[in-house]
């Protein structure tokens, strides 16, 4: 159980990259981008290419990144010069980009299991400082009996995801980043401001699946293999993520829902993980299951509020009587 | 300093639906023109605003500021020089972000978009003490979202915005139409202060006839795409409505007082 969790918060906050691409795209740019999809294989496909043709994991990923930034790049092009509505621009770049992720590796599988990747070096390092020793003798300490393999991932996932939020923070508040805002939220008023709309469309989609080709192109390395199935899916997972996050922990600021959006890609896996350990759920049932998350985080605020609301004026009725009586 | 030349604009072309929005327009502005427009609905004002500021391309005629042809220099280019505000309170402002963020876009209109963060310390206070001159209590309110704010609000801020970094010309389309008669006011004589205090080259469409010969130096009237009537400095100070409309009678033929807004 411990292990099983502990293994969903490590995917998860890899996976929260991906949903911070999502909520670039869909909350800032109002722009529904189905390219994820396509681009977070892209960015697994040329990590695990490059890693088996012998490349450091390092650059390997760097080019993933690369690559997904172009991806979005074309999507938005689509979009802003072919006049192409943006739900149909990103579905034509994922079919796209699925043939060209199958030319990328040549067939539907790359294992990398005896590969050197950043988590087997992250691993070893690990184990090297002692980091491993000194937190597998806490976790026993506590009464744990059954522990994770190396806290090094862990860490290491945190501290990537961390930076990537922090990037984002900071992007969305300099001068560039409020005129990609102002895209997203009143096309007119910011073109009347001297802003090219067109090319902050291009550019936030771009920075949107560098974000996801670079978490797919880590799941792929902590996975141990890239799919070219992967990807299937992955744009209702960071969906679920943006949205649950905001709906425990609210949009206040940039900064908290960026954090909202980590927290929401965690809770998604760990709420996965707990599914699929009920008797009668299978791993088939898995899109089943993160429909349903989907649909609980989307009406079950509403439902709260409603009531909030109607308690509050039941309350106000109560009063009032009191007041009259 | 606004020169428009001959422009021509014609929508849905060869249809029933035909619309002569502008027959060979020109009109010439001097620097610090307080232009206001009148006329009624579908004389193509809006249309000589939007061929101004470049979200529509004229089907001939040119444009030129400060003698430069802008004819063809997209909307993004040309808002460098041209500062708007809409008729709508939405449209002005970005609503899901601050007061202040949304400041500091408008700041940004005629210089270069850098990496550097948008709201800064010195900023702040500079927002701040715009807002003041608002005296609408905006300056304490710098991160409250401008969703929340009522449309006169908006309105005040999106004029702020339009003209806080000096645009060389000002448009304003009927901007104070979606207001309250007494945030109407109040927007129109912040209006007439601001392009008095910056000196802005402005033109100002209006349904409001007294507004139209409150404000400004010079007047013009519009009727099915053409300018019809045209009267500058002294001779705009003696317009009364009542003139207008005779004026208007008198070169139209016909009344031009069914549309009861014309009146104000
Ligand atoms: N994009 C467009 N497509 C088709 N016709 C248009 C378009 N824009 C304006 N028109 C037509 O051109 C004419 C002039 O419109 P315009 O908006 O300039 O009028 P206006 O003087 O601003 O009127 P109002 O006082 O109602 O705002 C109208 O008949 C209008 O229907
Ligand atoms: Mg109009």
């Amino acid at each position: 159980m411990f292990i099983s969790i502990f293994g969903s918060i490590e995917a998860g906050i890899f996976y929260a990259i991906m949903a911070l691409g999502v909520y670039l795209s869909f909350r800032v740019l109002d722009f529904p981008d189905l390219t994820v999809d396509g681009s977070f294989v892209t960015g697994a496909a040329i990590a695990a290419m490059l890693i088996v043709s012998g490349y450091n994991p390092l650059i390997a990923t760097v080019i993933a990144i690369l690559a997904g930034f172009l991806a979005g790049c074309i999507t938005g092009l689509l979009h802003t010069k072919g006049k192409i509505n943006p739900l149909l621009s990103g579905i034509l770049m994922m079919i796209a980009l699925y043939s060209i992720n199958l030319r990328i590796m040549g067939r539907s599988n790359i294992p990398l299991l005896s590969q050197e990747t950043i988590m087997t070096k992250i691993s070893q390092l690990s184990e090297r400082i002692g980091f491993d020793q000194v937190m597998s003798s806490l976790f026993t300490s506590l009464g744990f009996t059954h522990l994770p393999r190396t806290f090094g991932i862990v860490i290491f996932a945190a501290v990537v995801t961390l930076l990537i939020k922090f990037l984002a923070d900071y992007l969305l508040k300099t001068e560039v980043g409020l005129a990609l805002r102002a895209t997203g939220d009143n096309k007119k008023m910011i073109r009347s401001f001297s802003a090219n709309t067109d090319n902050l469309t291009i550019f936030g989609l771009g920075i949107s699946n560098a974000f996801v080709a670079l978490s797919g192109a880590l799941i792929a390395q902590y996975g141990g293999f890239a799919d070219i199935g992967m990807g299937i899916g992955m744009i209702i997972i960071g969906l679920a993520s943006v949205i649950i996050g905001e709906a425990l922990f609210g949009t206040k600021t940039i900064a908290i829902t960026t954090l909202a959006v980590i927290g929401g890609a965690i809770i998604y896996r760990i709420v996965v993980t707990l599914a699929l350990r009920v008797e009668f759920l299978e791993t088939g049932d898995l899109k089943l299951i993160t429909a349903v998350i989907v649909i609980t985080a989307l009406v079950a605020p509403k439902i709260i509020d409603n009531f909030k609301e109607k308690q509050r004026r039941k309350r106000k009725r109560t009063e009032q009587m009191k007041v009259a009586g | 300093m606004l020169t428009l030349k001959d422009v021509s604009i014609t929508f849905n072309e060869g249809t029933l639906d035909e619309k002569k929005a502008l027959q060979r327009t020109n009109l010439m502005l001097n620097s610090g023109d307080f232009l206001t427009v009148i006329g009624s609905n579908g004389a193509g004002k809006s249309t000589l605003m939007n061929i101004t500021s470049g979200s529509l391309l004229p089907d001939v005629g040119n444009v030129y500021i400060e003698n430069k042809d802008v004819t063809f220099i997209p909307e993004y280019k040309r808002s460098h020089y041209i500062g708007r505000v809409f008729q709508d309170p939405m449209a002005g402002t970005a609503p899901n972000m601050t007061i202040e963020e949304n400041l500091a876009i408008a700041y940004s209109r005629n210089k270069r978009r850098t990496l550097r963060f948008g709201v800064n310390k010195k900023r702040k206070q500079m927002f701040k003490e715009y807002l003041e001159t608002l005296h609408l209590g905006l300056e304490n309110r710098l991160t409250a979202k401008v969703g929340l704010l009522s449309g006169g609000e908006r309105q005040a801020l999106s004029l702020l915005m339009a003209t806080f970094t000096e645009p060389n010309i000002l448009l304003l389309d009927e901007h104070t139409a979606a207001l309250d008669p007494s945030r109407a006011e109040m927007i129109t004589n912040l209006t007439g202060d601001i392009v008095k205090k910056y000196e802005l080259t402005t033109i100002m469409v209006t349904h409001n006839m007294q507004q139209a010969l409150d404000l400004g130096n010079r007047l013009i009237m519009m009727d099915k795409g053409q300018i019809i009537l045209d009267v500058a400095g002294k001779e705009k100070n003696q317009l009364t409505i009542e003139k207008l409309l005779n004026e208007f009678q008198r070169i139209r033929g016909t009344d031009m007082v069914n549309d009861r807004a014309l009146l104000g």
